[in-house]
């Protein structure tokens, strides 16, 4: 069907680029088109459409389109068939054939009528022209055809189908036209084994489209047949059902990764110093804000490298974020260690004051942040589609935890790091500076937050509002996964991400958080250190 | 050296508390007084607006009160008190909304007017009762006390606590508020409810109605005070400050911090939800937004500033940042957070124990030096 | 009639725990007879603060046995539950109610079983009274009452703190380090004072004092890696060779 929408230049172009060859047959078609000025009645009119059809000759696919657009009339005079194209001055006449214009310059509508159609005729005229099109030069058509063949599973086309096929030798094109047959197959008068075998070739492709061609030919059989159908029916919607769940596990996984970035340098800080950064998502909100300023720059100075401002936005938004986070764990944190409580209370201050900042300068309302081409768009895997940037940003979270991964298990920093967190006073009298790793850490924390905020002003919204939209579910990842170790937070971010997608269907999107956050709490009671905690003495002093 | 500051348990019901809860008192009936005899022109008229800003600013002095239970004497950081106040304010805005009865737009008798619109066919379950006023005041204390109770009975069983706990609270606003966003909540979605007529009969917009929730907000503030202070002064509020700052040690003693917790968060709870309760009427509307996590800390800036741990220290502080509040964005709308972020911290960092901690520590300290004069007391238990 | 399992105070046995494959416990076994007082000692990280944990209820063992009184099996029960059955617990570090005054912190120690109306409408009863000041004379803090736990010298908390156990009257006491920081004679009180506590409560005492357990006169246990190394009287203990062993790294 989705051929009737394109212009018909198109289709012009093609029947001119066929015409060589098919001019022997032209002749033939030139006076089957004439058929159309006799007949008296739609099931006539079919006829003649039928008989075009057999042809196979697509000369003849210009005729047919302009019947199917109650374009096509017949001289009440002469009898003699035209295309025509309503004007100001009256009707302008086409060649049913050449396709040339007839020198007739003033003919009056009234001396024409119209040749009969309807709707059942216009699907017949579909289905016939898409058979003509199996043989065309162009791939593309011919898997229109095709699939026009298959939605509607003409039975009249089967014929056209078999030979396009013994000519066919593009391999994707010819398993669309097996698909087309087997459609063609189960409504047409073959024998009961050819109908099997069908049914498993629709059975073995497993789409919804399969699916939904198969309950349409299952109520109208009956016997082994219908038994087979049904059989293929469950397969297939067990299938799909497999493919749904893939999909849904991909949207959460994406979402997971988007929780993970933004929860990840939560997790450090939170798990180093014990401290709960309520300006943890201003952070973030200024990573996005970074990627905004860059983007504009490079639109400026350096439009050619416009594909790349991500790129220079990464490093940038590390740096200005975690500056930030240095400043304000130098000048403010520091000074409220073992007070996790007021810390809340003062980064939640700070939160305000770089929200109301960010709103001062760039204005409250949204920005604009344009996706690179290379992130923009979408691809298939099997029946799951992929969008490019969703893809990206899985990868790039994966990234950054293994980067993260690698600095806290293999760096020396990563080694202070861990011997803070299991025993601050005993790290202290190992001669580590735990002030000095305190501020890295969060440090690392914020520009962690900030690169995380170059990946989320691709998928959301850049507005200083941006971070409290995520900072309640960071909390909610990191109570979840557990402080100390980075892997409770990527399963945990996962974890959620995963079953927030799975409630939605269900739920809907507000009421399946609201099940989540409730959950969560719940799971709290049960573990209230999260999944991954570290247990013994030192733990509860 | 720790000398007794506001975080002590002596304060009691002492002689400042008194004073405080006289002044409260006597506000309760000099205001409206002031506003309804008295005409317009004359210097000691009390305006409309003025008592409604106060009478608004009480109801948040009774949440900032409610907090402090929790918070100043037993160490629970609540970061969703808000929820309890919206809860009890939605209980009074379904009854005043049941009140309005044909008077609506749309005319309905039973149905309010956003219900109509969203094409209800009959009242939900949840709205049977809220015609009658004495169903909406139980409501408003056992919504809120439920609920706190439910969570608080499962949290503290489990030992959650710290930041753990002042997460869980957070999300549960946050949950609430994305629940009562939703349309089909029946709770009038984003609007929320709004446009009242009558409480108990009389019109809401009476002059004489206003004061008379005014006084109502004023008693009632002066009795969760005094409840503080009786409690503060009482065995089990020994218990509670003992419970705040060695949980583990009233366990090896034989107490379950787990009920103690349980008992005063509750209460909390059913405290704020009444301030709730009484500040509806006196604004007109209650929405979804008062269950914002930000709405709730901004409850314990109030009571920070004022002084955790004190009697009279939250209301101190939600009048002094509210009324900061009102006269800035009277100035400058675009810059009040400029003020409140500094605040957080100022207070965080340099006035931990609150204006009225810092002032009572002052004070003390002034009058305990004669005493220094006199010589220390001999060493004891060494002989 | 509940089975009587043994006629001792305290009886663990065969008790094990770890923390992440950290062996803190190694099949312990220990028995108190009602009224004795025991001392235990062993290097850092011989499991005896682990093993109060065990008795109190802060910590379930993986393992073994561990009765209260005979028969009372105490790992089913939480701290609480376990402090109202009289067994009472004196922190490593002292730890008081420091925003509460003297006479409020053994007001509070004494006061456990109360509910909570009893505890806000209820007043000091005479017997009340009477009891914290015979503690207060007691732990000699009889001239700090009203003074703010906090404003104690670290000696002073730590009677503060036998002082709100005596309040709290358990059957069986356990004192971890209670002389840590403390002056020669403060050191030489204190054992006093366990010794008068001693004639009519058991008492178990974790201390690396070697003075102040031989000032103390009881039977000694030496842990080492959660494990009973060695035990009796002090003089039999500190010449075992494996004893001398462990304390001297080899």
């Amino acid at each position: 069907m989705l051929r009737i929408s394109k212009p018909l230049i198109i289709l012009f172009a093609i029947v001119w680029s066929l015409a060589g060859s098919a001019f022997a047959q032209s002749a033939d078609v030139r006076s089957i088109i004439a058929e159309f000025a006799t007949t008296k009645s739609f099931k006539q009119v079919e006829a003649v459409v039928e008989k075009l059809g057999a042809t196979s000759d697509p000369v003849a696919a210009p005729a047919l389109r302009a019947l199917s657009d109650g374009k096509l009339k017949y001289r009440k005079s002469d009898g003699s068939v035209f295309i025509t194209v309503e004007g100001s001055a009256g009707l302008s006449l086409i060649d049913p054939v050449s396709g040339e214009k007839v020198d007739s310059s003033s003919a009056a509508s009234s001396d024409f009528k119209k040749v009969k159609v309807k709707n059942s005729l216009r699907r017949k005229i579909a289905a016939v022209l898409s058979g003509m099109t199996l043989q065309s030069k162009s791939a593309t058509r011919r898997l229109a055809g095709a699939k026009t063949i298959f939605e509607t599973s003409d039975a009249s086309a089967l014929e056209a189908l078999d030979a396009a096929l013994t000519n066919e030798e593009n391999a994707e094109v010819k398993e669309v036209f097996l698909d087309a047959r087997a459609s063609a197959i189960l409504a047409s008068d073959r024998t009961e084994r050819a109908k099997l075998d069908a049914v498993d070739r629709l059975a073995a492709r497993g789409d919804r489209a399969a699916l939904s061609l198969l309950s349409k030919f299952s109520a109208s059989t009956d016997g082994a047949l219908k038994e087979k159908i049904d059989g293929a029916m469950t397969s297939v919607a067990a299938g799909q059902a497999v493919w749904a769940n893939a999909q849904n596990i991909w949207y959460g996984v994406s979402l997971g990764s988007v929780l993970l970035l933004a929860a990840i340098g939560l997790a450090i800080t939170f798990g180093v110093m014990g401290v709960i950064n309520m300006a943890h998502g201003e952070m973030v909100m200024l990573g996005a804000y970074t990627t905004f300023v860059v983007q504009q720059f490079v639109a400026a100075f350096a439009p050619g490298l416009t594909t790349y401002a991500l790129l220079f936005a990464l490093p940038l938004a590390f740096l200005v974020s975690g500056a930030v986070g240095l400043v304000m764990e130098r000048g403010l944190i520091r000074h409220l260690y073992g007070r996790p409580l007021e810390t809340l209370l003062a980064t939640w201050g700070v939160s305000l004051i770089l929200q109301q900042t960010v709103r001062t300068i760039f204005g409250a309302t949204n920005r604009e942040v344009s996706n690179p081409s290379w992130m923009s768009g979408a691809f298939e895997v099997g029946q799951m589609s992929i969008t490019w940037n969703r893809l990206w940003i899985v990868l790039f979270a994966m990234a950054v935890f293994a980067t993260l991964y690698f600095i806290i298990n293999r760096t020396s920093l990563g080694l202070d790091m861990r011997a803070v967190t299991q025993n601050r006073r005993m790290a202290g009298a190992m001669g580590i500076r735990t002030s000095w790793v305190d501020a890295l850490t969060f440090g690392l924390g914020s520009g962690i937050a900030g690169i995380a905020g170059v990946a989320l002003s691709q998928i959301g919204n850049v507005s200083p509002n941006l971070g409290q939209s995520y900072i309640i579910d960071s909390f909610l990842v990191v109570v979840f996964g557990g402080v100390g170790n980075l892997w409770g937070t990527l399963v945990g971010a996962m974890s959620l991400g995963i079953l927030n997608k799975f409630m939605e269907p269900y739920a809907g999107a507000v009421l399946g958080k609201v099940i989540i956050l409730v959950l969560i709490i719940l799971f709290i009671q049960k573990r209230p250190r999260g999944l991954f905690a570290l247990k013994g003495r030192a733990v509860e002093t | 050296m720790i000398t007794k500051t506001g975080l002590s348990p002596s304060a009691g019901l002492g002689k400042a508390t008194r004073i405080f809860i006289g002044i409260i008192l006597v506000a309760a009936i000099v205001v409206p007084l002031l506003n309804i005899t008295l005409p317009a022109d004359n210097t000691f008229h009390i305006p409309d607006y003025l008592v409604a800003l106060l009478g608004k600013f009480l109801c948040y002095a009774m949440l900032a009160v409610s907090l402090n239970l929790v918070w100043g004497y037993c160490g629970i950081l609540s970061l969703g008190h808000g929820a309890f106040f919206a809860l009890g304010g939605y209980a009074m805005g379904m009854y005043l909304m049941r009140q309005i009865g044909t008077r609506g737009v749309y005319g309905n008798p039973v149905l309010p007017d956003f219900m109509v619109f969203l094409n209800y066919k009959e009242l939900p379950w949840f709205w049977y009762g809220f015609d009658q006023f004495w169903f909406m005041a139980l409501m408003v204390i056992l919504v809120p006390g439920i609920l706190a109770f439910v969570f608080g009975w499962l949290a503290f069983r489990s030992r959650v606590s710290g930041v753990y706990l002042s997460i869980i609270t957070q999300a549960m606003t946050y949950a609430l508020l994305l629940a009562f966003f939703r349309n089909d909540m029946g709770f009038g979605g984003n609007n929320g409810l709004t446009d009242f007529k009558d409480i108990l009969g009389f019109n809401i917009q009476t002059r004489e109605t206003r004061a008379t929730l005014f006084a109502l907000s004023a008693l009632f503030l002066a009795l969760y005070l005094f409840v503080t202070a009786y409690m503060a002064a009482s065995r089990f509020g020994k218990l509670l400050m003992a419970t705040r700052d060695s949980e583990a040690r009233t366990r090896f003693l034989g107490y379950r911090p787990e009920k103690v917790k349980l008992f005063v968060w509750t209460l909390s709870a059913i405290m704020g939800g009444i301030a709730g309760a009484l500040y509806v009427p006196q604004v007109g509307i209650i929405n979804p937004g008062e269950f914002a996590p930000a709405n709730s800390i901004e409850i314990v800036i109030w009571t920070a500033v004022g002084g955790r741990g004190t009697i009279i220290g939250p209301v101190i502080g939600a009048f002094f940042v509210n009324g900061g509040k009102s006269l800035f964005t009277g100035w400058f709308p675009e810059f009040w957070l400029f003020v409140l972020g500094p605040l957080f911290v100022f207070t965080t960092l340099y006035l931990p124990k609150g204006i009225v901690g810092t002032t009572t520590e002052f004070w003390q300290k002034l009058r305990a030096k004669p005493a220094e004069i006199l010589p220390e007391a001999p060493p004891q238990a060494a002989e | 009639m509940s089975l009587q399992v043994t006629s001792s105070v305290l009886y663990l046995d065969d008790v094990s725990v770890s923390f992440d494959g950290f062996k803190a416990i190694n099949n312990l076994s220990l028995v108190l007879e009602p009224g004795e007082m025991r001392a235990i000692i062993g290097p850092n990280g011989a499991g005896k603060t682990t093993m109060m944990d065990i008795i109190t209820g802060k910590t379930k063992p993986d393992s073994g046995d561990v009765y209260f009184n005979g028969n009372v099996d105490v790992t089913r029960y939480d701290e609480s539950a376990i402090a109202t059955m009289g067994i009472g617990r004196k922190f490593q570090k002292p730890t008081v109610f420091e925003n509460h005054t003297v006479e409020d912190n053994l007001l509070l120690a004494m006061s456990g079983m109360q509910t909570i109306k009893s505890m806000l409408f209820g007043g000091r009863t005479h017997d009340e009274q009477e009891r914290i000041d015979e503690v207060l004379t007691t732990t000699r803090l009889n001239t700090r009452r009203n003074d703010l736990a906090a404003n104690l010298s670290h000696g002073q908390k730590q009677w503060l703190e036998i002082g709100m156990l005596l309040a709290q009257d358990p059957k069986l006491l356990l004192v971890d380090e209670p002389v840590a920081g403390m002056t020669d004679s403060e050191t030489e009180e204190t054992a006093r004072l366990l010794r008068e506590i001693a004639e009519d409560h058991a008492v178990v005492v974790v201390e690396h004092d070697m003075d102040f357990i031989r000032d103390l006169d009881v039977k000694v246990t030496c842990l080492h890696e959660g494990s009973v190394l060695a035990e009796g009287s002090l003089d039999s203990v500190s010449s075992d060779q494996r004893v001398i062993d462990v304390y001297l790294g080899r």
